[in-house]
């Protein structure tokens, strides 16, 4: 009884009670999960690059500045420019409309925004070839007008849109929601406006959440692939984003230029998760 | 009294409308009216139409294939997510700090590009195929294995935090009282990371179901044996069958709200638990 009086350290009593067994049980643990990381993530990581350099560098290096990688690339890098910062004002948007202001039915609003999540990339193309494409109404007055958005670039922005649609405001709204209002309550009080407060007090407080969002939001509208696939129309060199322009070449057995972008969508994939590691301590430190 | 209830209703920081209205409007142009659309089209071509395109024995194994596999994966990241969760946040060993950084990729690594790599490596000829006395690609064990590639990142997530969280006193209590380790983790430790852990569960399986990039690689989308049900709205577009294609996607969505349902019940059920504490 004695010893549970001993002012120790969380945890340290429990250790070193049971330390054979609890040693046996958390090395077979650990064991396990270090197990499953490498055969799932690590070796498939390491096998992208090994594919992409099976025939050496300059093979490499060419099927990357090759004509058709490099626009599909370009086009990647454009959807990307226009849905980032869109979704990244809303998402503001929706955290703040979420978290500042007292409403009914806000659980309900947020199931509703985070709606993409749960519906198949596929249907997330789908909708927009039923509202635009040759079927619809609408879609056919459109084209009469020469303004083509399915198979087009203009599908693939708006496909890439909904499913990145919740990634920001899901990384702000917690955030957001442990802040609290007194700060803008403070703020509006002295004679600030809503826009002044929220430039001033709410951004500051939410800045690196903000830009976790965006790199999570940015890293799957790179990669997005089904939405993409059924609105792009898949022609070479126009509408072909980065990950269909994997699939093409694998489908054609051209394994080391698919690899090759592969790989750099990989790079961009593990970059994303060193600026998240870095960002979490940021965050972290804040809420503290 | 009176004036400070009133006054409590009103919002205290300005813009409520505005922003209100521009939030709604955009979540009503990009989300709620293109999703919408699918129940509208299905419902204009008539009941037996759609009845006929659901019902097709090819769709109905395409239903039952997705099931299964998301069902499957998504319970295989469970039990590994609690695992990872657990050893993450509790024990400290070598690598550890990779291990946390990297269980996220599958959300930052593109779809396509997992698929095309857990196919080359589980090939015939492949890394890990060619010691494998089975075979996986082209198979539903090749769709359940990306699937839980595609889903491991979801259970952890949720559980790590509230493991984080929670009190070692508890726990020292539950020890001091005579219990053993397991029996500690099983009455004391378990029904508090229940809800966090289905949560997880629940989003994995959702997002399981409607995968497409990085499943139609290994499954090589075989009739009857490999073909996923987002596959399946994928084929149908390709044969200008937009009716079956909306027909289907009815069906998968009326699923998804129904995970949502859950999830919301889920969450609510451990707010109300966590209240009478």
């Amino acid at each position: 009884m004695e010893s549970t009086v001993q002012p120790n350290l969380p945890g340290q009593a429990f250790t070193a009670r049971h330390s054979l067994k609890g040693d046996i049980v958390r090395w077979s643990l650990i064991t396990i999960v270090l197990l499953f990381f490498f055969s799932f993530l690590i070796i498939p990581l390491v096998s992208i690059f090994f594919e992409a350099f099976r025939q050496g560098v300059r093979v490499y290096l060419s099927s990357i500045v090759e004509a058709d990688a490099l626009s599909a690339i370009r086009l990647t890098l454009f959807v990307t420019l226009i849905v980032v910062p869109i979704n990244a004002v809303f998402g503001i948007l929706f955290a703040w409309v979420i978290t500042k202001y007292s409403f009914r039915g806000k659980n309900f609003l947020i199931t509703l925004i985070d709606l993409p999540f749960s519906v198949s990339p596929v249907i997330g193309g789908l909708i927009f070839i039923l509202l635009f494409g040759q079927h619809s109404s609408l879609g056919q007055w459109l084209i009469s007008h020469n303004i083509n958005i399915v198979f087009n670039v203009p599908g693939i922005v708006l496909a890439t849109l909904f499913v990145t649609f919740p990634f920001i405001s899901r990384e702000l709204i917690p955030l957001m929601q442990s802040q609290g209002t007194v700060s803008e309550e403070a703020s509006i009080m002295l004679g600030a406006s809503a826009w002044q407060t929220f430039i001033h007090v709410t951004l500051p407080n939410i800045k690196w959440a903000l830009f976790y969002g965006i790199i999570l939001c940015n890293a799957r509208s790179i990669g997005e692939f089904g939405a993409v696939s059924v609105v792009s129309g898949h022609i070479r060199g126009m509408t072909n984003t980065m990950p269909l322009q994997i699939e093409n070449l694998y489908n054609e057995y051209q394994f080391v230029a698919a690899f090759a972008i592969a790989s750099i969508m990989s790079l961009l994939a593990i970059l994303t998760m060193v600026i998240k590691v870095i960002l979490e301590n940021f965050i972290k430190k804040q809420t503290l | 009294m009176s004036r400070i209830q009133h006054s409590k209703k009103k919002q205290s920081i300005p813009g409520f409308g505005l922003t209100m209205g521009l939030s709604t409007l955009y979540l009503s142009l990009l989300v709620l009216i293109p999703l919408s659309l699918v129940f509208i089209y299905s419902a204009r071509l008539g009941w037996t139409a759609f009845w006929n395109d659901v019902t097709d024995p090819r769709v109905v194994a395409s239903y039952k294939l997705s099931f299964l596999t998301a069902f499957s994966a998504a319970l295989v990241n469970l039990v590994f997510g609690l695992l990872f969760a657990w050893v993450l946040s509790r024990y400290t060993f070598p690598l550890k700090r990779i291990v946390d950084g990297l269980v996220d990729l599958p959300f930052a690594l593109p779809t396509a590009v997992a698929g095309i790599t857990l196919t080359t490596l589980y090939s015939e000829k492949g890394w890990i195929g060619k010691w494998l006395p089975f075979d996986v690609s082209f198979t539903p064990i090749g769709i359940t294995l990306a699937l839980i590639f595609v889903g491991l990142p979801f259970v952890v997530r949720m559980v790590q935090p509230v493991l984080q969280n929670f009190e070692h006193e508890v726990e020292e209590a539950s020890a001091s009282l005579g219990a053993t380790p397991f029996q500690t983790f099983r009455r004391v430790i378990f029904p508090q990371l229940l809800p966090a852990a289905l949560s997880g569960f629940s989003l994995a399986f959702a997002r399981s179901l409607g995968e497409y990039g990085s499943v139609v690689f290994i499954a090589g989308n075989m009739p009857f044996k490999t073909e996923i049900a987002p596959l399946m709205i994928m084929t149908k577009l390709e044969q200008f069958d937009y009716p079956a294609a909306t027909a289907i996607a009815v069906v998968m969505l009326v699923i998804s709200f129904a995970l949502i349902l859950l999830i919301n019940l889920i969450q609510w059920w451990s707010r109300i638990r966590y209240a009478s504490h």
